[in-house]
C-alpha cells in the first residue's frame, strides 16, 4: 500500500521489511559531544542481556575509574566502575527492563584511575590468551543484547567460524549513534576488528552498512586503506528495517540462514555490532574496560538531538538535560529506549545508561503515528507480505487468540523476532507483536507445567508401587503371624 | 520526570480499513460510469438500494448481536459488498429483489458467521448466488445496448454463445449476433475494461496484490486458449472470456475480497488459478452462463485446505 | 418403468452396498486406534494431580475410563477448561465444560503445614498421592512447595487440622498473561 513513510522492500537482499522514513539528520548534524562523568552512577548488574552479574563490592568500598564491581557469569559480563568515588549501595533501582539490583556509586570528582591498567600487545598473544584478556574488558554486545564479547568470540573459535561480520546497519529510523561511530571513529572499529579476528580465528572480517551512511561509509574505506589489511572488508546493503537483525544480516550478506534454534557459528558466522569493536579497539590501546559508548538522543520532544559519548550509569535524564533538555511544545508523549520499533517506553528518566542502550528516544505524539480503535482482522495478508522471516501472522494472531498451542508451534512463533513490520502495516491496528510476546509467554509456562507434570506422575507411580509393596509386607507378615498362631494353636491343643 | 508507557512497536503507518475501502470504491467508479452509459440511470439507483439496505441490514445484525455499531458501520466493508452486487446484477432488476439479496448478503452471508473478518465466503457472491437461484428469469435478462436499449431485453453473450453452439450453430455464425461486440459480450467488454482499469489503479496503490488477479485471469485465460486451439468450433477463444461477463470485476474486485481469499501468497495463486478454471469450466459445460459468482463461492470452500498446504517456509527451517 | 430397467438399477445399488459396507468393516477392523496408545495420550493431556475428584483413583484410571467410554471428559476440575476441550478435542467430541458436581475449577494451589500446630502424627504422609510430605512420627511434618499438586487429598487425615492451602506461587506471574477473553 502506498503509505507516506514507507515502502515494501523491493530487492530482494531481504524477504518482506520495510523502507522507513529517516529521521537520523538533526543528531549528525553535530560531531559526537562528550557528557561528563555523572555525579551518581547506577550501575545496573543486568546490562541488557537479562543475566545479572555478581557485585563483588559492598556500600562504602572505595572505587577508581576501571574497579571491577561485578563478576560476570553466564550471560552477563564484568562490570566496571566510570567514576572514581564510594559505593553508596546496592540496591533496586529503575532500569530499562524494569527494575534491577544497581551497584550505586557516588563520584568524587576526581576520576581516578585504577592503577595497573595497561595497553594490551595483542598482536603477540595467540588466541586463547586473547580471549582470556579480553575478557577482563568487560566487553559485551554494543548493539543491544549486551551478550559477553570474550564468551561470544570463544564459542566462535570452537566452532570454526570462517567470517567475521560487523554490524553497522543500524536499520532502525531514528537511531545513528553507529553511523556517528564510523564518521569519527572508524580507525577505532578497523582495529577492534583485527583483534576479535585474531580472538576468534576466523579468516575475514566483513563490515555491512546500510546505504543510507556514505559519509560513514567514505571514513570507514580510509581507515581500511590505512590499515592495509586484506582480510577487510565492506559490504553495503539497501536500507531496509530490520536488516539489522543479526540472523537476517547473516543471510543477506552471506546467503546462510542461521538454522532455527541454533547460532549463527553453526554456518561459520559470528557477528558483532560495530560499536563493540571500537569498544575492544579502546581497551586493547589504553587498557580501559568498557566505561562509556555512544546514545544517540533524539525526538522532537528534545531540544538539541545530538550523540553523545556517555559513561555507563549515567540516567537517561542527564543526557536528555545535556541536549537542552524536553521541549514545552509540543511535549514529549513517550520516552523510549531504542528505536521507535523495537524500543521499549521508559517509565521514568532515572533509568542509567547500561552497555547496551544505544537510543533515548523523546518522542511527541507527531513522531509516534496514533493508533486508532482497533478493527477485527480482515485478513487482508499485508503482514505476511511484510514479515522478514516468512511468518504468518495473521494466523499466529487467530492461534495466540485461541491458546492453539499446536498451531502456535506449526506457525513458527518462535521464530519470530518481534520486529513489529507486521503491526507497522496492519489496517485494523491489531497489536500483534505484544499478542506474540504474551503467547510466548504462555507457551513456556505451559512447557514448564508440562514437565512439572511428567515428574509428577513418576512420584505417583513410585508411591502406588510402594504402597503396593507395602500392601504385600503386610499381608505376608499377617499370613506368617495368622500360621504362627495356628501352628502354637494346634501345639498347645 | 515520569512517562506513560506502551509496548513496541511505538509506531504504525496509520493506514486504515475504512480508506482501504474507500480505495476501492473509488476504483469501482469507472464500471459504474461505463454501466449507466450503456444502461442508462438504472445502475445508479440499484446502487443507492443496496448501499441502504446494505447499511440497513448491518445496524439490524450488529443490534441483534449486541455489538456496538458506531464503528463497525464506519468501516464502509458493507458498503463494497453492496455496491458490487449491485453492479453484478442486471441492471434492470427490479430493486426489490436487490433489497433481498444485499439483505442476505449481509445478514447471513457476512453476520451469521461472525461479522467482518469472519465469513468464509464472498457475501457479495453469496447474495448475488441466492438472486440467480431463486430469480433465473429476472437474473438472465440483461439489456442489449443499442439505440432502443430499452425496449430490447435478452441473453447475454456468453448465454447466446453457450445455447448457440449447442443448437449445432457455428462460431462464425453465433459470433455474429447483436449480443457480440468486438473483443466479447456488446456492453459488458467495456464494462471488463473500466473493471481492468480501476483494477489496475488498485494494484498500483498497492491495495490489492498481483497474485490473485494474474492468477484468475491466467487460470480463465490458458484453459479458453487451448480448448479453442483444440477446437476452434466448439469454445470461444481467451480474449472472449477475458472480456465477457463478470471477469475482470471478479478478478479485481470481487476474487481479491481478503476475507474470504487464500491467506499466504501461494495460496492465492492457486486459489485464484482455480476461480478461473472453475469459470471456464462452467461457461464452457455447466448449466449457468457466467461461473464467475459460483466459481468463487466453491473455492471459498477450499480455502481452509489452501491455507493448511500452503504456508510457506520460515526463514531457517529447511 | 419395468422390472428390465428396475432389476439392474437395484442390483447396481444393492452391490455397491454391500461392497462398500464390507470395505468400511475392513477398514475399520484395520486401522482401529490402539487403545493403550490412545490412553497415553489422554493421559499426557491431565494435569496429574491425581486428586481422585473424578472419583477414579488417580490420573491415568481416569484416563482408562475415558478411553473405554465409561466416563465423559467433563470431570477434571484440576485441568480446568483447557483440559477439558483439549480432551474432547482429542476424541473428537463435542466439548463439555467441566461438571460443578465432581468440583469447582481453582488456581493452582498449595498445601501449607502450620508447623506450630503440627503434632507429627504421620497420618498425612501415606495420603499424599506424590510423596510431598516430608516427615516421620513425632517429627514435624513439612510440605515440599516444588512437588505438592494441591490435591487436598492430606487435608482430611490431619485430626488437627493443620494444613491450609494456598495459592501457588507462581499464580500471580500466569495471571498477569492469562489469555485476554476473545
Amino acid at each position: 500500500m502506498h503509505r507516506a513513510g514507507f515502502r515494501m522492500s523491493a530487492r530482494p537482499v531481504l524477504r518482506g521489511g520495510l523502507r522507513l522514513e529517516s529521521h537520523k539528520a538533526r543528531p549528525l548534524e553535530h560531531s559526537v559531544q562528550l557528557l561528563p562523568a555523572p555525579s551518581i552512577a547506577v550501575l545496573a548488574l543486568d546490562q541488557g542481556s537479562g543475566e545479572e552479574a555478581r557485585a563483588v563490592v559492598t556500600p562504602g568500598t572505595r572505587v577508581r575509574v576501571g574497579t571491577r564491581v561485578a563478576a560476570g557469569i553466564g550471560a552477563a559480563a564484568d562490570l566496571h566502575s566510570p567514576v572514581s568515588g564510594e559505593v553508596r549501595a546496592v540496591e533496586l533501582r529503575p532500569t530499562a527492563s524494569g527494575q534491577g539490583t544497581c551497584i550505586v556509586v557516588a563520584s568524587d570528582g576526581r576520576d581516578e584511575r585504577e592503577p595497573g591498567l595497561a595497553p594490551l600487545n595483542w598482536s603477540t598473544l595467540d588466541g586463547a590468551a586473547l580471549l582470556e584478556a579480553l575478557a577482563g574488558g568487560g566487553l559485551a554486545g554494543f548493539g543491544g543484547a549486551a551478550f559477553p564479547t570474550a564468551g561470544k568470540l570463544a564459542l566462535a573459535r570452537v566452532a570454526g567460524v570462517e567470517l567475521l561480520l560487523l554490524n553497522g546497519a543500524e536499520c532502525e529510523p531514528w537511531i545513528c549513534c553507529d553511523d556517528a561511530l564510523l564518521r569519527e571513529r572508524a580507525s577505532d572499529v578497523v582495529l577492534g576488528t583485527r583483534v576479535m579476528l585474531a580472538a576468534c580465528g576466523a579468516t575475514r572480517a566483513t563490515i555491512a552498512l546500510e546505504d543510507d551512511k556514505p559519509e560513514a561509509r567514505a571514513a570507514l574505506e580510509a581507515a581500511l586503506a590505512a590499515a592495509g589489511d586484506a582480510r577487510l572488508a565492506i559490504v553495503v546493503l539497501p536500507a531496509v528495517f530490520p536488516l539489522g537483525a543479526e540472523g537476517l544480516l547473516i543471510a543477506a550478506v552471506t546467503g546462510r540462514e542461521v538454522p532455527t534454534g541454533a547460532l549463527p557459528p553453526e554456518v561459520g558466522v559470528v557477528c558483532q555490532n560495530v560499536g563493540t569493536a571500537a569498544a575492544v579497539a579502546r581497551y586493547v590501546s589504553a587498557g580501559m574496560p568498557a566505561l562509556t559508548r555512544l546514545v544517540t538522543v533524539t525526538g522532537s520532544g528534545v531540544r538539541r538531538p545530538a550523540n553523545l559519548e556517555a559513561r555507563i550509569g549515567t540516567p537517561v535524564a542527564e543526557l536528555v538535560a545535556a541536549c537542552g533538555g524536553y521541549g514545552d511544545t509540543p511535549p514529549a508523549a513517550r520516552l523510549i529506549a531504542g528505536g521507535s520499533l523495537t524500543g521499549r517506553a521508559l517509565a521514568t528518566d532515572a533509568v542509567p545508561v547500561t552497555k547496551g542502550l544505544n537510543c533515548v528516544l523523546v518522542a511527541t505524539a507527531a513522531d509516534l503515528p496514533w493508533r486508532e480503535a482497533q478493527v477485527p482482522c480482515i485478513r487482508c495478508g499485508d503482514c505476511a507480505a511484510v514479515c522478514p522471516v516468512a511468518l504468518l501472522p495473521q494466523q499466529l494472531h487467530r492461534a495466540a487468540r485461541a491458546d492453539d498451542l499446536a498451531g502456535l508451534a506449526r506457525f513458527g512463533l518462535t521464530d519470530c523476532i518481534e520486529c513489529g513490520c507486521c503491526d507497522y502495516v496492519c489496517p485494523s491496528a491489531i497489536p500483534l507483536t505484544a499478542g506474540f510476546r504474551a503467547a510466548r509467554e504462555r507457551q513456556q509456562l505451559h512447557e514448564a507445567e508440562r514437565r512439572r507434570a511428567v515428574e509428577t506422575k513418576a512420584r505417583y507411580e513410585r508411591h502406588r508401587r510402594r504402597q503396593g509393596e507395602q500392601a504385600e509386607a503386610e499381608r505376608r507378615a499377617f499370613e506368617a503371624a495368622r500360621r504362627r498362631a495356628q501352628s502354637d494353636g494346634a501345639g498347645r491343643a | 520526570m515520569e512517562f506513560p508507557t506502551s509496548a513496541s512497536p511505538q509506531v504504525i503507518a496509520g493506514y486504515t480499513v475504512p480508506r482501504v475501502m474507500f480505495q476501492v470504491l473509488l476504483a469501482l467508479a469507472p464500471v459504474l460510469a461505463v454501466q449507466v452509459y450503456l444502461y442508462g440511470p438504472g445502475p445508479l439507483w440499484l446502487v443507492a438500494v443496496a448501499c441502504v439496505t446494505a447499511l440497513a441490514s448491518e445496524a439490524l445484525a450488529l443490534a441483534l448481536r449486541r455489538r456496538p455499531s458506531q464503528a463497525a458501520l464506519r468501516d464502509g466493508s458493507v458498503l463494497v459488498t453492496a455496491v458490487l452486487l449491485a453492479l453484478a446484477v442486471p441492471p434492470l432488476l427490479p430493486w426489490w429483489l436487490l433489497v433481498f439479496g444485499t439483505a442476505f448478503a449481509v445478514l447471513i452471508g457476512k453476520h451469521a458467521y461472525g461479522g467482518l473478518g469472519q465469513n468464509p465466503f464472498n457475501p457479495a457472491m453469496v447474495g448475488y448466488a441466492v438472486l440467480l437461484v431463486s430469480f433465473p428469469l429476472e437474473m438472465t435478462r440483461w439489456p442489449v445496448p443499442g439505440p432502443e436499449w430499452d425496449a430490447l431485453t435478452g441473453a447475454t453473450a456468453l448465454d447466446a454463445l453457450r445455447t448457440g453452439l449447442r443448437q449445432g450453430y457455428t462460431m462464425q455464425e453465433v459470433r455474429a449476433g447483436a449480443e457480440f461486440g468486438r473483443l466479447g459480450a456488446a456492453g459488458s467488454e467495456w464494462v471488463n475494461l473500466a473493471a481492468l482499469a480501476g483494477g489496475a489503479y488498485l494494484l498500483g496503490r498497492r491495495i490489492i496484490r498481483w497474485q490473485i488477479p494474474v492468477a484468475m485471469l491466467a487460470g480463465l485465460a490458458v484453459p479458453a486458449a487451448l480448448a479453442h486451439g483444440l477446437d476452434p468450433g466448439a469454445h470461444a477463444g481467451a480474449t472472449f472470456h477475458l472480456a465477457s461477463g463478470a471477469t475482470m470485476l471478479g478478478a479485481f474486485f470481487i476474487a481479491t475480497d481478503p476475507v474470504s481469499a487464500a491467506t499466504s501468497d501461494r495460496g492465492r495463486l492457486l486459489y485464484g488459478a482455480g476461480i478461473g478454471l472453475v469459470t471456464w469450466i462452467i461457461r464452457s459445460w455447466g448449466g449457468y452462463p457466467d461461473g464467475v459468482a459460483f466459481a468463487v463461492l466453491l473455492m471459498n470452500l477450499a480455502v481452509p485446505l489452501l491455507d493448511r498446504v500452503t504456508v510457506p517456509r520460515i526463514h531457517g527451517h529447511p | 418403468m419395468n422390472a428390465a430397467t428396475l432389476l439392474p438399477a437395484v442390483g447396481v445399488a444393492a452391490g455397491l452396498a454391500v461392497v462398500l459396507g464390507a470395505a468400511l468393516g475392513w477398514l475399520a477392523t484395520r486401522l482401529r486406534a490402539d487403545p493403550d496408545s490412545l490412553v497415553e495420550r489422554l493421559d499426557a493431556l491431565l494435569p496429574q494431580t491425581q486428586c481422585g475428584q473424578c472419583r477414579y483413583p488417580g490420573c491415568r484410571p481416569y484416563a482408562v475410563a475415558i478411553a473405554s467410554g465409561e466416563a465423559g471428559t467433563d470431570r477434571c476440575p484440576p485441568g480446568g477448561e483447557a483440559t477439558a476441550r483439549a480432551l474432547a478435542t482429542l476424541l473428537g467430541r463435542e466439548p463439555r465444560p467441566v461438571d460443578p458436581r465432581y468440583g469447582e475449577t481453582r488456581p493452582p494451589q498449595v498445601a501449607v503445614i502450620d508447623e506450630a500446630r503440627c503434632i507429627g502424627c504421620a497420618l498425612c504422609l501415606p495420603a499424599c498421592p506424590v510423596d510431598a510430605i516430608v516427615g516421620a512420627p513425632r517429627f514435624v511434618h513439612t510440605v515440599i512447595e516444588a512437588q505438592c499438586t494441591g490435591c487436598e487429598l492430606c487435608l482430611p487425615p490431619c485430626p488437627v487440622d493443620c494444613i491450609a492451602l494456598l495459592p501457588s506461587p507462581g499464580e500471580a506471574y500466569r495471571a498477569c498473561t492469562a489469555p485476554a477473553s476473545a
